[in-house]
This record gives structure tokens, C-alpha cells and sequence, in this order.
């Protein structure tokens, strides 16, 4: 089943064509990784598909049904989204965190439900942290606060989780940590977006990548197909070492090939 | 939920808040310049007799108690919806420039002499400055979002408004009308009648349901306003909301009291802490803390110096001031 679709979408910034003519067709139970090199578009899109961008052309469709047409309340029950920045501006326990993402179902004036706490419990389960859910998120480590973080997203229970950069700043295994739990996610029937720059993982835990360079989708498919010496020449600019280990693929940029097709212009978007 | 969240039981909490008003409210009723005995007071009310007591106690103490509830309450709610908008503990209602140009608007009502033709010009010139301010930070802020730009003109509105009051002073004919003007900007709630009662509550009931209205989208903006946004609380909506439940509460509250600085600041940051940081548990319980705080400060101000009573706005201000001073360098302290 087609959970969302994006079509002949176009963004600009100014002058500066961002996105142009992008067309995604994203399945329940699918975890698509989001790359490309810096200023590509990949959180361009991402917020777009957020409503927090307005493209200038295109549609994007969740379920059949016009984005924009759905009643916001409803769209936050479908849709969540796990920005980059991380931020917390007040000190709250982890719990008051994760149950937060309940907001979009109680509405102004409900309290929480049974049905909510349930949910939370199960968030807070699916990426381990209920073992210090009495705790001050600013008591937390790094890879600690970015699994409250994704727990907060998961906790409306959406049929669509998009997430930006999650496991930036992360460590090797508290990243592991966060793409496992996206991956099983999608698996147990949502469609999860994430936008990721560790090609390695990208390959291990998504089941397809969708390679954006300037403006344009250059390739979309599975990570074999994608990844492949020549793209990450022209996108990247890198050559990269590619193997095997335990059955999923390793890419590791090894040095630079020169800057032949640079995108890598100022912008305020990774 | 959990006691680390909430170091006192939430509904001990609020019925704590809710007897400290009611306590404030009856002490301010029983203090006052006029030697009553407080047995004496309360019989005569009781009793529904007509007399000199219950004349102190209906035209004098009662309103005074009535306004120090309403405004403590909008000073205390407004200061902890701002904060929760603004994502900032330095936030105050004076921040977006409606007290300053409330105070603009009842001044000129000074200066042209209409106060003196009649007696409400003062409070409709207070909120018709503060909805002109307000227009003007919305004006200013234009379509964006961000805290910033509104902050910005807020600062814009004030010094502006701040100007125009100095230039009122500077230019009145009468040195008696720039001591008035001057008395009435230090903030007091002395001397209020039933009709500054009635012009202010319809204005300041309806603020104050308003600002009550963007609880959960405050709750929401812990993470930001991007996240706000995709959980279904439209920002544009909720910082409208909070311009207008602002105007309207703070210009009214203003124009009958003058400007009473601080009580939004202290007021939240005192609760923060025991409502576990949530904003929109803040709201309901800065209300209550900022009318309990009026109240008592206004009792303060009728036994410190019986003879010549001290502002009310004077009295926040040097408690407030140094207050604020804490905050900042506080704040400055976790930035290093």
C-alpha cells in the first residue's frame, strides 16, 4: 500500500532551485534512506513533506488524499516528524518528553488516557529509556536524550515517521541503536524517512535509498543499485572502499576525486 | 505522575495557591488607613447595615481587593504565557510593549486634560494605546514566526512608547499634571472605584480565557517550533492568540492601575519548578501566584507607610529589579 506519494514536486530558496521536479512514491513498512551530499535537498524535502516548507509545484498525497486537504490535527496523527535540531527548552523528565507526542491526539483541553499511557509505555519500551523515564533530560547523555527524542515521534503511534538526521552526533553504537529501532518501526507496517549521511547504514537498515543531487533524485533504488562507484563520484565527489561484511554492504570514503559537480553552495539546510 | 516531576502533589499544590488568594483577598479587605476594627468591619457587613464601615468596606476596600485579584492574576498568567511563547524566563509582559504603550495612551488622556473632563478617559486611553501597540508589534513582526522579530518590536513599541511619554512630560503646562502623570505611571491600586472594576473585567476576563487557550501549544513548543508545528498547533494562530489575550488583559489591567512591573517575571519563575517545567500547567498557576502575590503586596503597601502610602508599582519594582538582575546573570551563567 502507497502510504504517502510526493509528485513533480519543486522547491526554491531565492533564486536557488532546491528541488526540482522530485517524485517519491513511499510504502507501509518501507524505511527509506534520504542521501546526498550538503545542500542537496534532503531536508528540503523532508520538510516539505513536514508542512513546514510550501513547494511551489507538486503534490504530495497521504493515503490517496491531498496533504494539504487533511485537517491538521488529523495530519499530526499520521504524520510525525523528528527534527534535527533536538531541542528541549524546558527541563522535564523524560515521560513528560516521550508523552508530549500524545499532544496531536488530545487535542487542546483532553488529559491523558489510558489509551495515551499505554502508548508512551510502548514508545518509551521500543527505544529502551524506560528504565530512567523519571529522569531530567538534561541528565541525559547524547545517545540517551536522541532515543527520548525518537520516542517522542514514535509516541503518536503515525503511520509515517519522518526523521532528519537523527543519529548526527552520535557514537557508533548509540547510532546502530537508533537505526535498529527505525527499522524495526517500518517493518512492523509504518513508513519511516530518514535522512542520513552514514552510507554504511544507510545500506544496512533501509530497505531503499533515494540519492538526491542537485535538485534532482539521481538514483532510487536498493543500496547496490545506488551506491555505486560512479554516483558517489558524481555526487559525492569521494572514492569510497565497497565490500561485504556479514551480509550487508560497507562503504567507506577513502579520499576525494576532485569537485566536478559541486553542490555543496550555502545553505541553512543539510 | 512522578515525584521527581513534581516536588509537591499537583493538587496540593494548587489548592495552596488557591488559599493563599483567598487569604490575600479577605486581608486586603480588612486593612486599610481607616482604624476598623476588624470584629466591628465584618458584623456591619454582615449585618447589611448603612453606615460609614460598610461605605469604607463597599466604595474603598472591595473594589481595591477585586482589582488586585484581577490584575495580580492577568500579571502572573500573561508573564507565564509569554515565557512558555518566547521559550525565554526573562520574558515579561512589558516585553511585547503593551504596558508601555498602555501607560502612552492613559498619559496623553493626562496631558490633553481629558482625565480631568472625564473620569474614564484615563482607562480607555490606556487600552486604546495598547491595542495600537499591539498592531504595531504585529505590523512590525510581520508574517514571521520567530520569537525574535517579536521581541524586537516589542523593545521597538516600548521605547517608542517610553519617548512619547517623556515628551508628554516634558511638555506639560502645569507642573501639577506632570506630578499626576508621574503618580499614575509608578502603578497603584489605591483609590479605585467599582466603575474601574466594571471597565476592566469584561476586558481582562476575556484576555485571560483567550491566553488560556494556547496551554497546549505552549506544551508543544518544549521541543521547538518546527515540532509544534507538525503536531497540528498552527504558530501563526497561537502567537495572535497571544498578542490579542495579551492586549487586552495587560492594556486593561494597566490603564486602571498604571504599570505594575515584575509580578510576571518573579511569579513564573517562582512556580516553574513545582508545575515540572510544563507550560501549560504554568498558566493556571501563575494566575493564582500572581494574585495572591498582588494582593499581599498591596496589603505591604497600606502597613509599610500608612501616611503616604507607597506605589504598588514602586514596591515590585525594587523587589523586582534585583530579582531580574539574579535571573540574568543566572542565565548568563549557564550560557558560559
Amino acid at each position: 500500500m502507497i502510504q504517502l506519494s510526493v509528485s513533480a514536486l519543486s522547491k526554491s530558496f531565492g533564486a536557488r532551485r532546491v528541488l526540482e521536479n522530485i517524485s517519491l512514491d513511499v510504502r507501509a513498512g518501507e524505511m527509506i534512506g534520504l542521501i546526498g551530499p550538503n545542500g542537496s535537498g534532503k531536508s528540503t524535502l523532508l520538510r516539505c513533506i513536514a508542512g513546514l516548507l510550501t513547494p511551489e509545484a507538486g503534490d504530495i498525497r497521504i493515503k490517496d488524499e491531498l496533504r494539504d486537504e487533511i485537517d491538521p490535527g488529523l495530519l499530526a496523527r499520521q504524520l510525525s516528524y523528528l527534527p534535527q535540531s533536538g531541542e528541549v527548552n524546558w527541563d522535564v523528565t523524560v515521560e513528560v518528553l516521550v508523552a508530549l507526542g500524545r499532544l496531536p491526539h488530545q487535542g487542546r483541553w483532553r488529559a491523558l488516557t489510558g489509551t495515551d499511557r499505554e502508548a508512551v509505555t510502548r514508545a518509551m519500551e521500543a527505544c529502551d529509556i524506560a528504565s530512567f523515564r523519571d529522569r531530567l533530560v538534561t541528565e541525559l547523555s547524547g545517545g540517551e536524550r536522541s532515543r527520548v527524542l525518537l520516542a517522542r515521534a514514535m509516541a503518536g503511534e503515525p503511520d509515517i515517521l519522518l526523521a532528519d538526521e537523527p543519529i548526527s552526533g552520535l557514537d557508533p553504537g548509540h547510532a546502530i541503536d537508533v537505526m535498529d529501532r527505525l527499522g524495526r518501526l517500518a517493518h512492523s507496517g509504518k513508513s519511516v524517512i530518514v535522512v542520513i549521511h552514514d552510507l554504511t547504514l544507510a545500506a544496512r537498515y533501509c530497505d531503499r535509498l533515494v540519492l538526491l543531487h542537485e535538485a534532482h533524485i539521481t538514483a532510487d533504488g536498493p543500496s547496490e543499485a545506488v551506491l555505486t562507484e560512479d554516483n558517489l563520484a558524481r555526487c559525492y565527489g569521494v572514492k569510497a572502499f565497497r565490500g561485504m561484511a556479514e551480509g550487508g554492504a560497507v562503504i567507506v570514503p577513502i579520499r576525494r576525486t576532485g569537485r566536478a559537480e559541486d553542490s555543496d553552495v550555502p545553505s541553512n539546510e543539510g | 505522575m512522578r515525584s521527581k516531576n513534581y516536588p509537591v502533589p499537583l493538587p496540593l499544590l494548587f489548592s495552596l495557591l488557591g488559599l493563599a488568594v483567598v487569604a490575600a483577598f479577605v486581608g486586603s479587605l480588612l486593612v486599610g488607613p481607616a482604624d476598623i476594627d476588624i470584629g466591628e468591619l465584618l458584623a456591619a457587613v454582615l449585618a447589611g447595615e448603612e453606615g460609614s464601615t460598610t461605605l469604607i468596606f463597599y466604595e474603598i476596600r472591595l473594589p481595591r481587593a477585586i482589582l488586585g485579584l484581577m490584575i495580580g492574576a492577568t500579571l502572573g498568567l500573561t508573564g507565564a504565557a509569554l515565557q512558555g511563547f518566547l521559550r525565554n524566563p526573562l520574558a515579561e509582559p512589558g516585553i511585547i510593549g503593551v504596558s508601555a504603550a498602555a501607560s502612552l495612551g492613559a498619559v496623553l488622556a493626562f496631558y490633553f486634560g481629558l482625565a480631568s473632563l472625564f473620569a474614564l478617559a484615563l482607562p480607555f486611553g490606556g487600552m486604546l494605546g495598547a491595542a495600537l501597540g499591539v498592531l504595531v508589534v504585529q505590523l512590525l513582526a510581520g508574517k514571521s514566526n520567530s520569537p525574535l522579530t517579536f521581541i524586537l518590536a516589542g523593545v521597538a513599541v516600548t521605547s517608542f512608547a517610553a519617548a512619547l511619554t517623556s515628551l508628554a512630560l516634558n511638555m506639560a503646562e502645569n507642573p501639577f499634571a506632570a506630578l499626576e502623570i508621574m503618580f499614575w505611571l509608578l502603578g497603584s491600586l489605591a483609590d479605585r472605584s467599582f466603575e474601574h472594576v466594571w471597565l476592566s473585567a469584561p476586558f481582562i476576563l476575556l484576555g485571560c480565557l483567550i491566553l488560556m487557550t494556547v496551554a497546549r501549544p505552549l506544551d508543544a513548543l518544549t521541543l521547538g517550533e518546527e515540532a509544534a508545528q507538525t503536531m497540528g498547533f498552527d504558530m501563526g494562530a497561537v502567537r495572535r492568540r497571544l498578542v490579542f489575550g495579551t492586549a487586552l488583559s495587560v492594556g486593561a489591567a494597566t490603564s486602571v492601575a498604571g504599570a505594575i512591573g515584575f509580578v510576571g517575571l518573579i511569579v513564573p519563575h517562582l512556580l516553574r519548578g513545582l508545575t515540572g517545567n510544563r507550560p501549560s500547567l504554568l498558566l493556571p498557576a501563575s494566575m493564582l501566584g500572581g494574585a495572591a502575590l498582588l494582593l499581599t503586596a498591596d496589603i505591604a503597601v497600606r502597613l509599610l507607610s500608612p501616611g503616604r502610602e507607597l506605589k504598588i508599582g514602586v514596591l515590585t519594582a525594587l523587589i523586582g529589579a534585583p530579582f531580574f538582575l539574579y535571573l540574568v546573570l543566572q542565565q548568563r551563567r549557564r550560557l558560559l
